[in-house]
């Protein structure tokens, strides 16, 4: 999967389940997506949905607000995971 | 805690002298007419105790976490009311003298508090948002350096009686409603008109009604992204600190099962009394709980210790724990509360008896309520679909 298509079904993931306050498909990799509006709560639905989407599990250490602060922060991880697997 | 602050003697001894000479004597007329506690918090301000959280460098004790907790404690054994407005105090402080940053006017603010021992008040509370602290319905309008901010919260402890308040609010009146910042209020340039009443069960000393409220000040009173200072300050210190004054509480439940238990042996030596049974057990229950929060303290003042260590509580595993802190805590007060009372008998349910545990038990109730166990164990329980353990 090339990196643009990763970061196209993150900002899908993050459309159906981030419960943001913006168009995800208008985000920029790194624009803040708690400043957008996903509350903590939500952010356990985007990981949930992660996980279920990419076939993968976010280790604990991955398990932080920063990891899903942005697109490219999601993507980072999930390429972490993906190239440690 | 085994390595001990420098201050930390002198303030633990100065803090049982407050304790006993005006928490302990005014708590059941703090109680009974739901009255601020005025001796006690007058008598900590004169022990300079306010400002045992800020750093040494700025003219404070500079005093841990879990050394503010042991002196919530001691409070919370005389006067429950007391020691959690200290705690709440305690949290404010806490919060910006560890998120400050190179703010002059915060590190001003600090040297002030010092100087005159201002009592700080928490208004994270807000009508519309279901009692979540991490969301905001109020905005800060910010012109020309200048800031104005109109809020309406569902409670404010000690709000008629505090120096100045920390209020949440978004970041701006068109921001989403969980970006959030932190504004010092000032007395002189706030209003707050009462909406609601304060005549509650327990805790009433706290004297915690709904307000609204108007401000403006310059927008260097600002302290910004709530959402860091929540996760790695605001939520550590105060589950801390809270458990520390329901540990006072419990604490002081079994002093008077233990002193109880002591008058009945008394009364029949080498007959073993039939409540001996029950002290042991509630004794038992008060070791497990301190160790649960000296642990948890223990744990967050090393985090704090190291430098860059603190991104760590930003994670599932340190907010699963310290919810886990806060429901257990909350639950270990009542426990032990009602079981010393049922223990002692009628001497305790007697209002007016030595051994009386009426009030105990009414503020202990406070415990589950104040961020609610059960919204707690939801935030949990969805955590625990993606935390591994690992």
């Amino acid at each position: 999967m090339s990196s643009e298509e990763l970061r196209g079904r993150v900002r899908q993931v993050l459309a159906e389940h981030g419960k943001l306050a913006v168009d995800a498909a208008g985000l920029g990799d790194d624009d803040d997506l708690y400043a957008a509006g996903m509350t903590s709560h939500a952010s356990v639905g985007v990981m949930l949905a992660l996980e279920g989407a990419f076939d993968l599990e976010f280790p604990d250490r991955l398990l932080r607000r920063s990891s899903f602060q942005s697109v490219a922060a999601i993507a980072a991880a999930i390429t972490e995971i993906q190239g440690g697997a | 805690m085994a390595r001990r602050s420098a201050n930390f003697a002198l303030a633990l001894e100065a803090t049982r002298k407050v304790a006993t000479e005006a928490a302990g004597p005014n708590a059941a007329a703090v109680d009974r007419d739901a009255r601020f506690p005025v001796e006690a918090i007058d008598a900590l301000k004169r022990a300079r105790l306010l400002s045992a959280g800020v750093p040494v460098e700025l003219g404070g004790l500079g005093l841990s976490l879990g050394e503010q907790a042991e002196l919530c404690c001691v409070l919370g054994q005389a006067c429950a009311a007391t020691a959690m407005i200290t705690a709440m105090h305690f949290i404010q402080i806490g919060c910006i003298a560890r998120h400050r940053g190179d703010s002059a006017w915060f590190t001003g603010y600090l040297r002030e508090c010092v100087e005159r021992q201002l009592l700080i008040a928490s208004i994270t509370s807000e009508v519309g948002v279901g009692g979540d602290a991490r969301t905001s319905v109020a905005g800060v309008r910010v012109e020309g350096g200048a800031f104005a901010l109109t809020k309406q919260a569902t409670t404010i402890s000690y709000g008629a009686h505090a120096d100045d308040w920390f209020a949440t609010c978004r970041r701006s009146p068109d921001a989403p409603g969980n970006d959030q910042v932190l504004v010092m209020l000032r007395r002189g340039s706030t209003t707050l008109s009462p909406t609601t009443t304060w005549n509650t069960l327990g805790m009433r000393g706290t004297c915690s009604p709904g307000f609204s409220v108007h401000a403006t000040g310059d927008a260097a009173q600002i302290l910004p992204d709530y959402g860091t200072v929540s996760a790695k300050t605001m939520v550590p210190y105060s589950h801390v600190l809270w458990g520390g004054t329901w540990l006072g509480i419990a604490t002081d439940a079994v002093h008077r099962a233990r002193a109880y238990l002591r008058g009945e042996a008394r009364k029949a030596p080498g007959k073993a009394p039939p409540q001996g049974l029950r002290v042991s057990e509630l004794a038992t229950q008060l070791a497990v709980m301190r160790a649960l929060v000296h642990d948890v303290a223990r744990d967050v003042e090393e985090v704090y210790e190291t430098p860059g260590a603190d991104e760590a509580l930003a994670t599932i595993a340190w907010a699963l724990r310290l919810n886990q802190l806060k429901i257990a805590a909350s639950q270990a007060v009542f426990d032990i509360t009602v079981k010393s009372l049922q223990t002692i008998g009628i001497m305790a349910y007697k209002q007016d008896s030595p051994a009386s545990l009426g009030r105990h038990l009414r503020d202990a109730l406070s415990a589950s309520l104040m961020v609610g166990n059960d919204r707690l164990h939801a935030t949990n329980a969805a955590f625990l679909c993606v935390f591994k353990d690992d």
